[in-house]
């Protein structure tokens, strides 16, 4: 078991990288904590599985180091690194059973064959698979053979994490949350660092103690999940997370005020910095109806269940609401009143404003 | 569901007609033949099983038999393995893709007397380039015309050369198949190349496999033109295989009768290895 460092990383499928348009990854530092249950999250083709693939070996990055306990690993191969790692679609020998294919990890690394027993029935009785220990596992179900794959990880005990790769695209909905949840019992059993990558924000936030953003090859935010639901530190966390997303307003901004729509809006402190672009930033949970306040217009109102989602128009800018009550009429003329503390200004997409203490 | 099976039938029909007048019904003139003797005239005498009889017990016949068995046995040990070889190492993306795929179709594409004419030029002593080269180059006694181990290794090569490609593509077919994160999760599971090759490449190439040794077991085991062609079955008798050994007796000797019932015998035997084959590959796909 051990912390792992990625320090300085950079990485380009092309052979002679020009700018940075070419980078799969673009500078990547996280340090993931020993134990850790992380998810990482973002849209297709952000780097996700590049990541993840450098992580355990199956890539060299083109810049930077991998460090595991500060031992640099970054030369290593695979089998090597005592990483698993679980791929989106299950991996699965088709011609052993599903104890062979739970023991194949261990008998390639020449463990003996009491051992090799013992850590599979217990892998099998953790995945409750013990009853097909004997059956062919190329006639499972999808949901068991991806637990199988994931058993395959598990079986060794010296892992120092086990990455999965959106393991549950395949699963049947009724099933995925099943899994998810032994995902989460066997953490807390094995101890050992997890990396859940989805771009699925449900299934991030339910898996995960932190959660790495990542954005065109680059790491936006790491944090617990109401850390970033609270306080995103970028517009895209705060649009990718939360349904539906923060608004993003055109504003200009002063000092600790933003002006946008020729409405002076209170934020959460003062401003840094200067030029660029500047967005006010506001989650839709945090706008509220009032007698007094920013007029708006309202367009559409959507029951999404438990609450409503209210849009309107300030002048020309489109945005969203969420009420549990007084919901008002499509058509009519509203007053919006933005809680300050939530309220904040985002600099060419990165966020701007200082948390008053 | 049950009318649309029905209305299947009548798109096989045609086929079915074609078969009959093309297969079934020579084939049964030759079962016609085959148990009885004809001296002319239309003339025809109730044989019975005779020929078979006289036919299964001649040295000759069992000696074809056993030069044929030989054969498609040195045929599949060697194309099959070499096959899977050079599926192997092609390359699996990028530029070369094409240009090893047109290379290996290349010899299928030559018709078969024009692949025996080739290689007889080839390798005729003094003037094949073959020949000459190893004869009065490298000084070794090669003559296919004479010698029968000779003529045996040219023919055994001839055909390696004509259909290996056969096998390389349909297990090059089910190698590309195979996802990549097979390949990553062997890497992770610390497997060995020869691990890699027994528990991935090898049982997702299986069904093409079986295709491509009952293919080349039936297409060698009927072979004839070829062999006919480059050494006409000689030196003496050495590689007179089934099919040349047929033809003789029919055309050359005009023994219809024996050579009917040599027909449904070499059937026969084909239908039950192909069989056989099929059955033992298949079989664990039924568990
Ligand atoms: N083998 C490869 N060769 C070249 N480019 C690649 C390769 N694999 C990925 N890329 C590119 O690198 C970028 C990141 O891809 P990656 O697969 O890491 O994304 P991802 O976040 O895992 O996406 P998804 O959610 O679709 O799995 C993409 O632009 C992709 O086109
Ligand atoms: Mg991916």
């Amino acid at each position: 078991m051990a912390q792992i460092k990625l320090s300085n990383l950079r990485h380009s499928y092309m052979p002679a990288p020009k700018g940075p348009e070419d980078y799969a990854l673009k500078e990547i530092d996280v340090t993931w904590r020993d134990g850790g249950a992380y998810a990482l999250l973002g849209p297709s083709g952000c780097g996700k599985s590049t990541l993840l693939n450098i992580i355990s070996g199956l890539l060299t990055p083109s810049e930077g180091q991998i460090l595991f306990d500060d031992r640099d690993v970054t030369a290593l191969p695979p089998d090597q690194r005592n990483i698993a790692q679980v791929f989106q679609f299950p991996v699965i020998y088709d011609t052993m059973t599903v104890g062979e294919n739970l023991a194949f990890p261990l008998k390639n690394r020449g463990v003996d064959p009491a051992t090799i027993k013992r850590r599979v029935d217990e892998i099998a009785e953790m995945l409750d698979v013990t009853d097909m220990l004997s059956t062919r596992a190329s006639g499972l179900s999808p949901d068991n053979k991806q637990k199988i794959s994931m058993g395959r990880g598990l079986v060794r005990d010296d892992v120092n994490a086990v990455m999965f790769d959106e393991p549950l695209t395949v699963i049947d909905p009724h099933l995925k949350w099943k899994l998810r949840s032994k995902l989460k019992e066997l953490h807390q059993r094995v101890k050992a660092t997890m990396i859940y990558v989805t771009h699925d924000q449900t299934e991030a936030l339910t898996f995960a103690d932190e959660v790495v953003v990542m954005q065109e090859g680059e790491v936006v935010q790491i944090g617990t999940p109401v850390e970033l639901f609270d306080r995103p530190q970028h517009t895209f966390v705060g649009h990718f997370i939360g349904s539906p997303g923060m608004n993003v307003l055109p504003c200009e901004a002063k000092g600790d005020r933003a002006v946008f729509e020729g409405h002076e809006v209170m934020l959460e402190g003062p401003t840094h910095g200067d030029g660029g672009r500047t967005d006010l930033g506001i989650r839709p949970e945090y706008v509220g109806f009032g007698d007094t306040g920013i007029p708006a217009h309202v367009t559409k109102v959507s029951d999404i269940g438990r609450h409503y989602v209210v849009s309107a128009m300030v002048g020309n800018t489109a945005l969203k609401a969420v009420t549990e009550h007084s919901v008002p009429e499509p058509g009519s003329q509203v007053y919006l009143q933005f809680k300050p503390e939530q309220s904040r200004v985002y600099r060419d997409g990165w966020i701007a404003t200082e948390e008053r203490s | 569901m049950r009318t649309e099976n029905q209305k299947a039938w009548f798109f096989v029909l045609p086929v079915l007609a074609l078969v009959a007048f093309n297969a079934l019904v020579p084939m049964m003139t030759v079962v016609n033949y085959s148990v009885q003797e004809t001296f002319g005239n239309n003339q025809f005498f109730w044989e019975g099983l005779g020929w078979f009889e006289q036919i299964l017990r001649s040295d000759r016949f069992q000696a074809a038999l056993g030069r044929q068995f030989l054969f498609t046995f040195l045929i599949l040990l060697i194309e099959v393995p070499l096959g899977i070889i050079v599926a192997l190492s092609m390359p699996r993306k990028g530029f070369w893709v094409p240009v090893c795929l047109v290379l290996m179709a290349l010899p299928m594409l030559i018709p078969w007397n024009v692949v025996g004419s080739m290689w007889n030029i080839f390798t005729l002593p003094k003037i094949g380039l073959l020949g000459y080269f190893l004869n009065d180059v490298l000084g070794i006694n090669y003559d296919m015309t004479q010698q029968p181990l000779s003529a045996w290794i040219t023919v055994v090569v001839m055909d390696v050369w004509h259909w290996t490609s056969l096998v390389v593509l349909l297990c090059y077919a089910g190698l590309v198949s195979i996802p990549d994160a097979y390949y990553q999760a062997a890497k992770i599971d610390g497997a060995s190349p020869w691990s890699v090759f027994r528990y991935i490449q090898l049982p997702k190439m299986k069904t093409v496999l079986t295709i491509a040794v009952l293919l080349r077991f039936m297409d060698s085991f009927n072979i004839y033109t070829e062999p006919f062609v480059l050494t006409g079955g000689g030196p003496g008798n050495s590689t007179t295989l089934l099919s040349i050994d047929l033809v003789k007796i029919a055309l050359g000797q005009f023994d219809l009768g024996p050579a009917a019932a040599m027909s449904l015998i070499y059937f026969a035997i084909t239908l039950l290895v192909s069989w056989v084959f099929y059955t033992l590959m298949t079989k664990d796909d039924a568990q």
